[in-house]
């Protein structure tokens, strides 16, 4: 196999952001997540909510330091195999970026101390505050870094100066512009879902274990809430972002969709097969004029085809075609299962709904498969460029040998997978765990709580844990 | 306009790349002398003692490599790529240390595993960024607006010299930080390290110092030539007071009369501070006005005022403010680490 250093570069990039995204996924909502139990632990005084805070912060604190060192790696990224695209788009990119630093990480990580070990140190409140700081920072965090992407998927607020730089001429424009409302919406939504959907399946887990799990079930419910609210809310934001899109990136669209030829009445393709050579969708399993409907709200709505766009600028349609079509299908299953648990709330409570408990463990990873789908939607389908229409990825590439990207490369890969892996382990063992059980080794925080025996936890070790400390 | 809006960016960056050195330094250092430390009690206890800030000291990194690209973009886009192979290194040095912070609390079997990667990506990470010192001092190529030198141009005797003369400061500035944070068996430990990390670390410097002037012609004229010798006077002057300072208090070795930390914990800390900080400013004095030697200035590199003005407005407010409660976080865990405290 021969590959450039250009493919490496890139294959390397797609590598360790698609490692890096499943950490801001979940932390994003975990660290709101533990500042809801919080609040509710201050407001009502109820010792569930701060059993389940001390339950969730060690998983957080894994997660966390895992997002952290990934993204580091990102930050240097840019500079090692992508300097001409951090020449060209740093006077843009790069104060984003630097707003990232200093509005998000710093009040991440300087309140991440105090959180993980000062209660015992700053009291409950200000403890609390701590919690808001970091839950905050996430979510600074997440508005800068979808700006400065948004920013790639659709330019605005630029000129270019006689270096062949992009330069700044309006600010606002260059933040807010035109896709990174819609992104922002639609990736922050993901994030809840995602940690709803873990903290879900960790708490039907439990109840298919031990129905009688006080604080497992309050989580489940919890959980489902989000599901069932929240997943409705994330599929009409994701059809208005596809609209943005079809405004903005038409030609995306038309990969989405895999429509090769620009036409009325459009069908939604169930199923296919995207031929870039051919220029056809083999196989095709359609629902006639639906996706018309979709796109334009009429039923013989014309929409682009790639027909309409240079060959040369074709993302990989069979690529942008099944993450898309991965991403709406798990979405659907997340609103099945929300919907479910309204009827088994309704039907009798949902500690006795065995099945919902068993899908809903199914569906714990579904966040992220979600999220990485969407990603690989929305950032296969910008290709071949970095900046959309301006800039070719293959001119934005660091001028570096291939062997030099091919080792890196496999340095990342060896250590990803070994690092990530032992990480993603000890995540799942700590969540094997009840919580209602094992709080003696947790006794940092024991003058707010009154000391719990955990009944009914027999047969409660989850068989991951049946080992471990 | 009076204010010349790229030498204040290049203070400011200048002042990241400083806090992250002397920040990240001593829990680089800590996982440096992990495995010198003993039993697991007082490796707990010194990994207990940096687990609530090392992730604020690290932030500085990502503001140094942030900031550059946003107010530096070229010298961003040539630096990184020149000092590829280092660079990449201490990425993953920094992933294996960071993740061990967590996942050795997680595991008894496998805590070993964690503790080599802790020290085994502390050392790399220090040697990785020494290294990548010594390759910018000794010069970068530059062509048009890219670095046009080879893939191995980092690696010379001068780079290895500053990877080890870094990974030893690191290891001095982690020792006197146990010394003023660690009492007992992990404090007596530190405080045998320190002495000859400390004669190491000095040495170092000179044998720096008497060298970087023979690599740059430039370098050796603001040194050596009149008035430029002047300016420069107080920083060999000082270094030598801290050189002294440091290597006489880190002899002194009295135990701790209760748990405060009293003043000859905290002077060799102090002292080896200060040294880094003369040794950075001596390096900025060399290098001025260039960020990358000997063929981009400042100015060259910075990116349009209105990048560097929408940064500052920002910047002027939040730094001074992550200061402040950086300061806080390290306020709330002042004093001798307790054994066993943590939310594992």
């Amino acid at each position: 196999m021969d590959m450039s250093a250009l493919d490496l570069a890139r294959l390397q990039f797609a590598f360790t952001i698609s490692a890096h995204i499943f950490f801001p996924a979940f932390s994003i909502g975990l660290a709101s997540y533990l500042a809801v139990l919080e609040g509710l632990w201050l407001l009502t005084g109820r010792d569930v909510f701060i059993r389940l805070f001390d339950y969730w912060i060690r998983i957080f604190a894994v997660a966390f330091g895992m997002g952290v060192v990934s993204g580091v790696v990102m930050s240097y990224q840019f500079g090692t195999n992508w300097s001409v695209f951090s020449d060209k788009t740093g006077p843009v990119l790069g104060p984003l970026m630097g707003y990232e630093v200093l509005t998000a990480f710093f009040l991440e990580a300087g309140f991440l101390g105090v959180m993980l070990f000062g209660r015992d140190r700053v009291g409950p409140r200000l403890h609390f505050l701590a919690t808001l700081m970091v839950a905050g920072g996430t979510l600074l965090s997440a508005f800068w870094i979808l700006s400065v992407n948004s920013w790639m998927q659709t330019p605005a607020g630029f000129a270019m100066n006689d270096k062949g730089q992009f330069v700044p001429t309006d600010w606002w424009a260059v933040v807010f512009n035109p896709s990174f409302p819609y992104r922002l919406v639609h990736m922050v939504l993901a994030a809840y879902l995602t940690t709803a959907f873990v903290v879900g399946a960790v708490g039907a887990w439990h109840l298919l274990r031990d129905r009688g799990d006080r604080p497992s079930l309050l989580m489940f419910s919890m959980a489902m809430w989000m599901a069932a609210l929240v997943t409705p809310v994330q599929i009409a934001a994701g059809d208005m972002h596809g609209l943005n899109t079809l405004e903005h990136q038409p030609m995306k669209i038309a990969a989405m969709e895999g429509l090769y030829e620009t036409r009325k009445g459009v069908p939604l393709l169930l199923f296919g097969v995207p031929d870039n050579e051919a220029g056809v969708t083999r196989y095709a399993v359609e629902v006639p004029n639906l996706a018309s409907l979709i796109l334009k709200h009429s039923l013989d709505g014309e929409v682009k085809g790639l027909d309409a766009f240079p060959r040369a600028d074709w993302p990989h349609t069979l690529l942008v075609f099944w993450s898309f079509r991965i991403m709406v299908a798990v979405g659907f299953a997340m609103l099945a299962v929300g919907v479910w648990s309204v009827i088994a709330r309704w039907r009798g409570g949902l500690a006795d709904a065995r099945w919902l408990h068993r899908a809903a463990v199914l569906m714990g990873p579904s966040g992220f498969l979600a999220v990485l789908a969407g990603w690989i939607t929305t950032e296969s389908g910008r290709q071949p460029y970095t900046v959309y229409g301006l800039l070719r990825t293959a001119d934005s590439v660091s001028a570096i040998g291939a062997p030099a990207v091919a080792s890196s490369l496999v340095a990342f890969f060896v250590v990803y997978l070994t690092v990530f892996g032992a990480g993603t382990y000890y995540v799942l063992r700590l969540m094997s765990r009840s919580p209602n059980q094992g709080s003696a080794d947790s006794g940092s925080h024991k003058p707010h709580r009154a000391a719990v025996a955990a009944p009914g936890s027999h047969g409660a070790v989850g068989g991951l844990s049946s080992n471990g400390n | 306009m009076g204010i010349d809006l790229a030498f204040l960016w290049a203070a400011i960056i200048a002042f990241a790349v400083l806090a992250y050195v002397v920040l990240d330094g001593f829990d680089l250092g800590i996982g440096i002398l992990f495995p010198l430390l003993g039993e697991k009690q007082a490796r707990d206890d010194a990994m207990n003692s940096v687990a609530p800030v090392w992730d604020g000291n690290e932030t500085w990194l990502v503001l140094g490599g942030g900031g550059l690209l946003a107010v530096f973009p070229l010298a961003y886009a040539i630096v990184l790529p020149a000092l590829y192979a280092p660079i990449i290194a201490m990425l993953i040095g920094l992933v294996l240390r960071g993740v061990a912070f967590e996942f050795r609390w997680r595991t008894e079997r496998g805590r070993f595993i964690w503790d080599w990667a802790f020290f085994f990506g502390s050392t790399v990470a220090a040697l990785a960024q020494g290294i990548a010192l010594g390759a910018l001092v000794q010069g970068i190529r530059v062509e048009g607006r890219a670095y046009a030198g080879g893939w191995y141009d980092w690696l010379t005797p001068f780079s290895m010299a500053t990877g080890i003369a870094l990974l030893v400061g690191y290891a001095l500035l982690g020792a006197t930080w146990l010394i003023m944070k660690t009492e007992g068996d992990v404090q007596r430990r530190a405080r045998r390290f320190a002495q000859p990390l400390a004669f190491a670390l000095v040495a170092g410097i000179l044998v720096f110092s008497v060298w970087t002037p023979f690599l740059e012609a430039k370098y050796m004229q603001r040194w050596f030539s009149f008035p430029s010798m002047l300016y420069a006077a107080p920083i060999p002057i000082l270094t030598a007071l801290a050189a002294w300072r440091l290597i006489a208090s880190v002899r002194e070795a009295q135990p701790s009369p209760d748990s405060t930390v009293a003043r000859h914990e905290r002077e060799p800390f102090l002292a080896t501070l200060a040294l880094f900080m003369l040794c950075y400013a001596g390096i900025g004095f060399s290098f001025y006005p260039h960020i990358v030697p000997s063929s981009v200035t400042i100015w060259d590199a910075a990116a349009p005022e209105s990048s560097l003005m929408f940064l500052l407005v920002g910047a002027s407010v939040l730094v001074p403010l992550i200061l402040a409660y950086t300061a806080y976080a390290y306020w709330v865990f002042r004093g001798k680490v307790a054994s066993g405290g943590g939310y594992h």
